[in-house]
């Protein structure tokens, strides 16, 4: 059974729905990437897993357990993080205060300190800052400090929303290659991107969202030389 | 000379606002209201007092700490009942709520305790300090230093607490606090139940200088310290101890050497100018847009 199992998903605000019953897998050290353009759902559907945005319809299994039936603060000690949207790093709060919060559920001090040691030598730029209010940061260190707090948490899988919103080509670059190292040491990434380019060549399979609904899916690389995902999501 | 003593009162008055400023403007900054019920919790824990101290003869050291548990648990249930159904719904319905649940508070004192104020005997009684031939009250002396004592912890608490950073976490970002872990309907729990014990502490030191205890007792400095909350910035807890101490000082200034009548007025009045020059208060932080 897959690690990740979501079936039949349907997510509505107000009256409109926004997934239209999607089903997709992702199984222990995948990268599985969700690409589609702009309010296709791929956020929601991020946000469902993770409980910010309640279901209508459908289930998802992480482990075999109901997400549905988790409240959203008891879903990352069960070792799932989620690098949202547009950062959200708590900005008032220093680099290092981040981190923590990001170790919030997990209780042994020596343990803590070990990952802390692994997001430093990972991303040495936060060690540098670690007193730095998280505000004051650039856009790629955000998602540097987004990722290293998601990384505190020692999660199994990880979800990450368009992590090169925003950022310069040379970032861009950079954080693909830290996620795909991310991957290597072990965690399975479930990630969202408008740049299918980019995230295509890093992941093994993914699913094209179109309007709340999965209209391809399949390898990657597979995915990456056909006419019609070219056409849409790659500008050839 | 008379100055400095003036100034003592003035600091012990204004401590008491800031204590009281500190539950409005941590209950803002969570949960982005004005919990104008917070003033009605003072009059709560000072009628407990009094019956805690005249009737059960309850020593001060006991009867306090029970004030501040009634507290405590009262600030905790009004969230749970009045508030928390409203989470997602409009500011306005939520202010409006605020002001039934201060109404209903009031009313019940009524019913209870009937309109005529009690006397309540003063948990805290220190004569006279005397600083060669200078005296100042001894109970402003001591509010004064329970407050500092108070605000050194409360700061300590949030700073140095993973339940504190959770709080100023839930207070940035509720979505994002949650993807840490963090259980915001507890966090905000323990917001209104910190909040309300030092409420319940201002409402003790209150009574010690004030005597009396009725329904309407919490309304007045309820206000001051929402108004001293504003001033030194809502959402900031530096700012609320500033605020609530200058505003004690300037209230206590203008009754000694303005006028006793125009007090108030020049209270309210500085608010209206601080608002003007700086509409964010004193240690207000700026609104920024999310990018």
């Amino acid at each position: 059974m897959a690690m990740l199992q979501v079936e039949n998903l349907q997510v509505f605000y107000g009256v409109i729905q926004a997934i239209k019953g999607i089903s997709f897998e992702v199984n222990q050290g995948e990268i599985v990437a969700l690409i589609g353009a702009n309010g296709a759902g791929k956020t929601t559907i991020l946000h469902t897993v993770t409980g910010l945005v309640p279901a209508k319809a459908g289930q998802i299994q992480f482990d075999g357990k109901d997400l549905l039936k988790t409240p959203s603060h008891k879903i990352v000690s069960m070792g799932m993080a989620h690098v949202p949207e547009g950062r959200r790093i708590f900005q008032e709060l220093s680099v290092y205060e981040n981190l923590q919060l990001g170790a919030f559920t997990r209780r042994d001090k020596a343990e803590i300190a070990e990952s802390l040691k692994m997001v430093y030598t990972r991303f040495p730029r936060l060690e540098e800052r670690k007193k730095q209010i998280a505000g004051t940061l650039s856009g790629g260190e955000q998602q540097m400090l987004a990722i290293g707090r998601a990384l505190m948490s020692k999660p199994r899988i990880i979800l990450m929303d368009e992590p090169s919103m925003g950022l310069s080509p040379l970032f861009v670059s950079e954080i693909f290659d830290i996620i795909q190292e991310i991957n290597k040491a072990g965690t399975t990434v479930l990630i969202v991107e408008q740049n299918a380019k980019k995230v295509l060549s890093i992941a093994n399979r993914a699913y094209v969202l179109e309007t709340g609904k999965i209209i391809q899916s399949g390898e990657a690389q597979s995915l990456m030389n056909d006419d019609s995902v070219k056409r849409a999501y790659l500008g050839e | 000379m008379e100055f400095l003593a003036q100034l003592v009162n003035g600091l012990s008055l204004g401590s008491i606002y800031a204590l009281i400023a500190l539950g409005y403007t941590m209950v803002y900054g969570i949960c982005k209201m004005l919990n104008f019920a917070h003033g009605d919790v003072i009059m709560v824990g000072a009628y407990t007092l009094s019956i805690a101290m005249s009737t059960l003869h309850f020593p001060p050291y006991l009867a306090i700490p029970v004030s501040m548990l009634v507290c405590a648990v009262l600030g905790v249930t009004i969230e749970r009942i009045a508030y928390k159904p409203l989470r997602q719904a409009s500011p306005l319905a939520v202010l409006i709520t605020a002001i039934g649940v201060s109404y209903f508070l009031q009313s019940l004192a009524l019913l209870i305790f009937g309109s005529t104020q009690r006397k309540v005997e003063s948990a805290i009684n220190v004569g006279l300090i005397h600083i060669g031939d200078f005296a100042i009250s001894g109970n402003a002396v001591v509010t004064l230093l329970l407050t500092i004592v108070l605000m050194v912890g409360l700061t300590w608490f949030i700073n140095h607490t993973m339940t504190g950073k959770a709080m100023l976490a839930v207070s940035e970002d509720k979505g994002a606090a949650q993807l840490m872990g963090v259980n915001v309907n507890k966090t905000i729990a323990v917001t209104f139940l910190s909040g309300s014990a030092l409420a319940a502490v201002a409402g003790v030191l209150y009574i010690a200088s004030y005597g009396y205890v009725g329904p309407y007792t919490g309304s007045m400095p309820g206000i001051k310290a929402f108004v001293a909350a504003v001033l030194g910035g809502i959402g900031s807890v530096p700012g609320a101890m500033l605020g609530g101490i200058l505003l004690g000082i300037i209230e206590s200034l203008s009754k000694a050497y303005i006028s006793t009548q125009l007090a108030d007025a020049i209270v309210f009045g500085v608010l209206i100018v601080v608002l003007l020059v700086k509409p964010t208060g004193l240690l207000g932080k700026k609104v920024t847009e999310k990018v």
